[in-house]
């Protein structure tokens, strides 16, 4: 039953007496729960972006250089999602080989890319775009801060992943978390996506 | 229809989610059934728990506040630093750590799993954790008392900049630990949050539709939906604010000239602050009042015997409350200075709400109308809710009015509105609550004579509490001052009002103590309740056993086959008839 017809029925007129639902909603409980995270996690960086938009009005907001390093991250967090896609669709044909060369990568990728913004932060304040110096600094540090820590939450699931996929754990108990994972992944890709395109137009 | 047929179709229905009796999780040692329980229902004893020791603080810090203004100078150990102190912490705890806890996490915990049908939450161990997280942020905050400097005095809004800055009581740990805590608290509701959410979503059991969930479920559930998608406003000003303290950055403090020093800040937006803050504290508002509401729907529909006036509507109108409470935060800003034409728009909004606010209380006064009504203790909360609810609408609407906001912001009358209608009534709904559902918690009733004076005494005292704030407050006595002084414009007898004010908080105060032995005593030499000692429909009350065992419902799930609020049927048998009875000849249904 739809969601506006569930809740246009009048429950005490309505088929009294019998069992009308199989209760439960839509979807697998894994994934309603990573959606529904998502949503509070895509919060937290909707509120970032606000203030952020709100705080460059300001006449003392200096935009900072955009390293060029950052398009290279950008490129290997890429390709850390396909290869995570990749591991989840191995997962569902049954190729255990895809699934673990495509799980390595794809965290591998991760690891690169929180390396590589590492480095772009060692550049800037090398050049003297400390966080305290400008507020736009201020963004650009908290943002990727707050991005990388998300990854880093991420690669604690791909860890226990990566042990279940080295204990042989069978491929259809691993189904799932390689499915979260990879949609996990996406969403910081895109989330990644937006905060450079706001650094790259601002 | 053959409806008597379909109890046997139902065996159909069997998900694949349901969780067997033996799959359940089950603890080998004490510890692991008392302390790191993953039992939904000993987490909500301790979150409760918890949440009314750390209660309990604020409300002894309320009563030091009183001393104050009923007799200033008269105790010397309240500075004017220990009293914004005092103000700022009695806040910040009684909203965030006390209310939030006791309704999401302790009402939620106890209840959602019983009344969907479920064995316990869909993510036990994750839930485990949100306590523990919740916890360390409830020490990390009482930590602030004893660090140097002392809690933070900033007014429980931490306004920036004066919230960090040298001359504000606690500006150096105090805060840190007050942002740090908050944000502990933030990441462990949320795991609690998912929690609440997905099980109602997931785990209802067969024939528990959405329109057949009890309205305490409704509305926990929709003010989990509003904490999880408003904290993370909190969790964002909260880290951005630590940063300008810790590491100097300027995302809300502006350039400043401090105690004759000009700081490094540069040009940064306290306004900004406000915006956040009040993005999470405006449906702060209804994360108390949602629960509260669904949970005095369902003892006035218990109590008064009769099913619930407009269920739909309820319904209806806890949701709509819930997306209109993200559209109207500037109304505490009024006075921050804003665009004429963003003050009418949230004025507009703000009044909006008070549509399915006011849809809520007409049903409640309907569903009384020609009911059994049974003036329990629980019954008499309830009612009292309703009354004081209405009283703190009444002046909501007053204050959402940009032209009357501003004479009458940052005064006593701002007090009086907001506890009438954020402290009192939903600390109301939670004694009702604990009235009610104390018997299937513990298996004993708790002793009717003191739950009525506990009643009457906190009832009345309330209102000699808040309603002489109105008067004073539209004399224009402002408050968080710690003594006002000899001033033109406020006469001496408000301080013989304040005086009045400050006894009754004492006596209302001392009275819970009651409440607290009522408890404590009941589990033992308590009357022994029953399975159902009120005669309710819904599951909770339909367990094999009192308290109910780990797993709820013993080996099968009940199924459901009406709504919760089958009381007084014409034609059936008894009063009331549960969730899980089927279609026969004594329940009167239709066919």
């Amino acid at each position: 039953m739809s969601l506006r017809r569930q809740l246009s029925t009048k429950p005490w007129l309505a088929q009294r007496g019998v069992v009308t639902d199989a209760g439960g909603f839509v979807g697998s409980t894994p994934k309603v729960t990573l959606g529904a995270f998502l949503c509070v996690a895509s919060m937290v960086f909707a509120l970032f972006i606000a203030a952020y938009f709100i705080r460059m009005t300001y006449a003392d907001w200096r935009p900072i250089p955009v390293p060029a390093l950052l398009w290279l991250n950008t490129v290997v967090l890429i390709g850390s999602s396909m290869a995570l896609q990749w591991a989840a669709v191995s997962s569902r044909r049954e190729h255990s080989d895809g699934m673990r060369l495509g799980l390595t990568l794809g965290g591998g990728c991760a690891l690169v890319f929180l390396v590589g913004q590492w480095l772009a932060w060692r550049q800037l304040s090398g050049l003297g775009y400390f966080i305290d110096s400008n507020p736009s600094n201020a963004f650009f540090y908290t943002l990727t801060a707050v991005h990388g820590l998300h990854l880093l939450g991420g690669l604690g699931a791909w860890v226990r992943a990566l042990v279940r996929v080295r204990q042989g754990v069978e491929i259809a108990r691993l189904r799932m978390t390689l499915e979260l994972c990879a949609i996990y992944w996406h969403f910081l890709l895109l989330v990644w996506l937006v905060l450079f395109g706001l650094l790259l137009v601002t | 229809m053959a409806m008597t047929d379909v109890a046997h179709d139902a065996v159909d229905y069997v998900r694949p989610a349901e969780i067997a009796e033996e799959a359940l999780y089950h603890p080998k040692t004490w510890l692991g059934k008392y302390v790191f329980s993953q039992d939904a229902k000993i987490i909500a004893l301790q979150y409760s728990m918890t949440a009314m020791a750390v209660g309990l603080i604020a409300l002894l810090l309320s009563v030091l506040m009183r001393l104050q203004l009923g007799f200033p100078g008269v105790f010397s150990f309240i500075t004017p630093d220990a009293y914004i102190q005092f103000v700022t912490m009695h806040g910040m705890i009684m909203v965030i750590y006390l209310l939030t806890a006791l309704f999401l996490g302790g009402f939620g915990n106890y209840l959602i799993p019983l009344m969907v049908g479920a064995r316990d939450m869909v993510f036990p161990y994750v839930n485990m954790v949100s306590y523990w997280v919740y916890l360390f942020a409830v020490l990390l905050l009482l930590a602030s008392f004893f660090v140097p400097g002392g809690p933070t005095g900033s007014g429980w809004t931490l306004y920036p900049p004066q919230t960090i800055l040298p001359g504000t009581p606690g500006a150096d740990w105090g805060i840190l630990l007050m942002l740090i805590s908050l944000a502990f608290f933030v990441i462990g509701f949320t795991m609690g949050g998912l929690n609440y959410v997905v099980t109602v979503l997931q785990a209802r059991t067969r024939g528990m539709s959405l329109m057949r969930l009890p309205l305490t479920v409704w509305g926990i559930f929709m003010a989990t939906i509003l904490a999880l998608l408003a904290f993370p406003a909190l969790l964002v000003s909260a880290v951005m604010m630590t940063l300008d303290s810790v590491l100097g950055t300027s995302f809300f403090m502006p350039a400043i000239v401090s105690m004759g020093q000009t700081l490094d800040y540069s040009g940064g937006s306290p306004v900004l602050f406000q915006h956040l803050f009040w993005f999470f504290g405006h449906p702060e508002v209804y994360i108390v009042a949602l629960p509260a509401f669904g949970i005095v729907s369902e003892l006035i529909s218990v109590h008064a015997r009769k099913n619930i006036f407009g269920y739909r509507l309820m319904v209806w109108a806890i949701v709509v409350i819930g997306g209109l409470s993200f559209v109207v935060w500037a109304h505490h800003m009024y006075v921050s200075g804003m665009n004429p034409y963003f003050g009418f728009f949230f004025a507009t909004t703000t009044l909006i709400i008070a549509v399915p606010t006011a849809i809520k209380v007409y049903n409640w006064v309907l569903t009384l109308w020609r009911g059994n009504i049974r003036l329990t203790v629980p019954m008499l909360f309830a009612i009292a809710f309703v009354f004081t609810f209405i009283n703190g609408g009444l002046t909501g609407i007053f204050l959402g009015n940009v032209i009357v906001d501003i004479p009458l912001s940052d005064t006593y009358f701002v007090v009086a509105h907001f506890h009438m209608v954020m402290a009192v009534s939903p600390v109301l709904a939670v004694f009702g609550a604990v009235y009610h559902w104390y018997p299937k918690i513990t298996g004993r009733m708790l002793n009717e004579t003191l739950g009525k004076f506990h009643f009457w005494v906190t009832f009345v005292g309330l209102y000699c509490i808040y309603y002489p704030m109105h008067y004073l407050g539209i004399l224009g006595v402002p408050r968080r001052y710690y003594a006002t002084g000899v001033t033109d414009f406020i006469p001496e007898s408000a301080q013989v009002m304040n005086a009045g004010i400050s006894i009754a908080a004492i006596i209302v105060a001392s009275t819970q103590l009651v409440f607290l032995y009522n408890l404590a005593v009941s589990t033992t030499r308590g009357k022994p309740a029953g399975d159902n000692p009120w005669g309710a429909t819904t599951l909770e009350w339909q367990t094999a056993t009192t308290p109910p065992s780990h797993g709820n419902f013993g080996k099968e799930l009940p199924l459901v086959y009406r709504w919760a609020y089958d009381y007084s049927v014409p034609g059936a048998k008894e009063d009331f008839i549960p969730q899980n009875v089927p279609a026969s000849g004594d329940t009167g249904d239709a066919r």
